[in-house]
């Protein structure tokens, strides 16, 4: 069947020209953050503001509404809306060896460093439900660094850090996570870590000795010790440039000198005013040296 | 001065060798950016961005986060992420896949069409799913400019094929077709040099 249209839907007349100027919906989505901010306490400003317009609509359109106004008015009078838009808001998809060839990469060429240091201190910022911070706890076992570390777990949200305390993972992915494991470099069978309990798979908990879980929020919270690597993996995207520079400086510092930044494989320190006071271990992976 | 700000692409299945055509057929000076989603699996990462460099006089650039969009770039959607278009950047975010897709066509095209509207030309290739249709859609909402690749000539109609039940009045033109038409809209009377987005 040949469909041939001889129109093109082009409107007719002056085009409306894309516009520099904040359009209607970005002065409501400004209304909307800046409402739940005086309200709430929640500073969701300075995040990147494609991703946050996506996930307000997906709340609008689920919740039957037609504009971003009519949620900002069930927001503000309905704490259970807000607490709704607050998992929409924060994204918490991660996965145990997720990106696999960091993990190796990690372990080829910052553990020989780690080896140097009496006593290693984490910052996983951003931890989410917690299922990397099991994978560095493994990953240290197993290369007899994790009795002389310490892992400070944080996110902003307590809800999450409640799971990742709990140990307890989707029994379901476990054989995505003994894949991931595989190639991430695993020396051990993966199926020692956890047991088939609750529901779900246990893991072992004494992979969280020297893990300290706490709420910390990037945004609004100071650095609170001297790290010798810091993760944020696929946590500052969600943020906008503005907001992503105060961040790393505020890992800059908090890092100790050689210490080790950790981003996501698509993160970069590009137009970051600390950008040359890194050196990138075994690029592409995005594993940096503070060499200044 | 082109009336349009962006192109944005999606394919799926056989979209190597229609971007190949397509890019390739399209001048260095193209005088805006161009995003693209082709869906492929996380292993064939470091291989496509090479694959079509070599056949296209643009620059083929794999996005970062908060990459800045430029004229004659084609700016590449990484495996495993979503892709989203910001004004004058790219902003990639990890949330759950999309119709089974990460990154999601659907998802690059309403964030076009939501920044840039009328200045937004969205184009559905080849492939083997319903993905870009919803985006499509979308586009034409905003006042944008959509092609479909006729699905005669795609290596699988079916993503193509559900474009233009979507979007009918979606123009549909082959491959060759889609390269003139998109020179055409985008070298409209020219007056002072070239614009890139902001």
């Amino acid at each position: 069947m040949a469909v041939q249209v001889a129109e093109a839907p082009k409107p007719v007349g002056e085009p409306e020209r894309p516009s520099f100027k904040p359009d209607l919906e970005r002065i409501e989505i400004e209304l909307l953050l800046e409402g739940i901010f005086r309200h709430y306490g929640f500073d969701f400003r300075a995040y990147a503001y494609a991703s946050v317009r996506r996930r307000l609509w997906k709340r609008i359109e689920e919740e039957g509404l037609s504009s971003v106004s009519a949620l900002q008015e069930q927001v503000l009078h309905d704490p259970g809306m807000m607490e709704k838009l607050l998992l929409d808001l924060s994204i918490n998809v991660t996965a145990m060896f997720r990106d696999p060839n960091f993990y190796a990469t990690f372990r080829e060429h910052v553990v020989p460093l780690l080896r140097t240091y009496p006593f290693i201190r984490i910052w996983h910022a951003g931890c989410s439900t917690g299922e990397e911070v099991y994978s560095m706890a493994m990953l240290l076992r197993e290369e007899g660094l994790y009795d002389r570390a310490r892992i400070y777990a944080t996110d902003i949200n307590e809800v999450v850090l409640q799971r990742a305390k709990a140990g307890i993972f989707p029994l379901e992915r476990m054989q995505e996570y003994t894949d991931n494991y595989i190639r991430a470099g695993g020396k051990r069978s993966f199926s020692e870590y956890y047991t088939a309990k609750y529901g779900g798979a246990l893991f072992d908990q004494s992979l969280t000795k020297n893990v300290v879980f706490s709420q910390h929020n990037l945004v609004t919270d100071r650095s609170f010790s001297e790290f010798n690597v810091i993760l944020c993996r696929n946590v500052l995207i969600y943020f906008d440039k503005t907001l992503q520079s105060k961040v790393h400086g505020l890992f800059y510092d908090s890092l100790a000198m050689f210490g080790v930044l950790v981003l996501g494989s698509k993160e970069t320190l590009r137009f970051m005013s600390h950008e040359d006071s890194y050196q990138q271990i075994a690029p592409p992976e995005k594993i940096f040296r503070k060499i200044k | 001065m082109s009336a349009y700000s962006i192109v944005v692409i999606g394919t799926s299945w056989g979209g190597l060798a229609a971007l190949t055509k397509l890019l390739g057929a399209l001048p260095a000076d193209f005088p805006i950016p161009i995003a693209v989603v082709q869906h492929r699996s996380k292993e064939s990462e470091r291989l496509l961005p090479q694959l079509l460099q070599d056949v296209t006089d643009l620059k083929i650039c794999e996005m970062d986060d908060k990459d800045e969009l430029r004229a004659g770039t084609v700016h590449l959607a990484p495996a495993d992420y979503h892709a989203l278009i910001d004004t004058g950047l790219i902003t990639l975010t990890v949330e759950d896949p999309v119709r089974f897709s990460r990154p999601s066509i659907d998802l690059l095209f309403i964030s076009a069409a939501d920044t840039y509207r009328t200045g937004t030309i969205g184009i559905v290739l080849t492939g083997a799913n319903e993905d870009g249709s919803r985006g499509l859609q979308h586009i034409v909402k905003r006042g944008g400019y959509a092609i479909v690749q006729d699905p005669k000539n795609a290596e699988i109609p079916i993503m193509p094929s559900a474009a233009i039940r979507v979007v009918p009045s979606a123009e549909v033109l082959s491959l060759e077709g889609i390269a003139a038409r998109l020179i055409e809209l985008t070298l409209e009377p020219v007056q002072t040099g070239r614009r890139t987005p902001r």
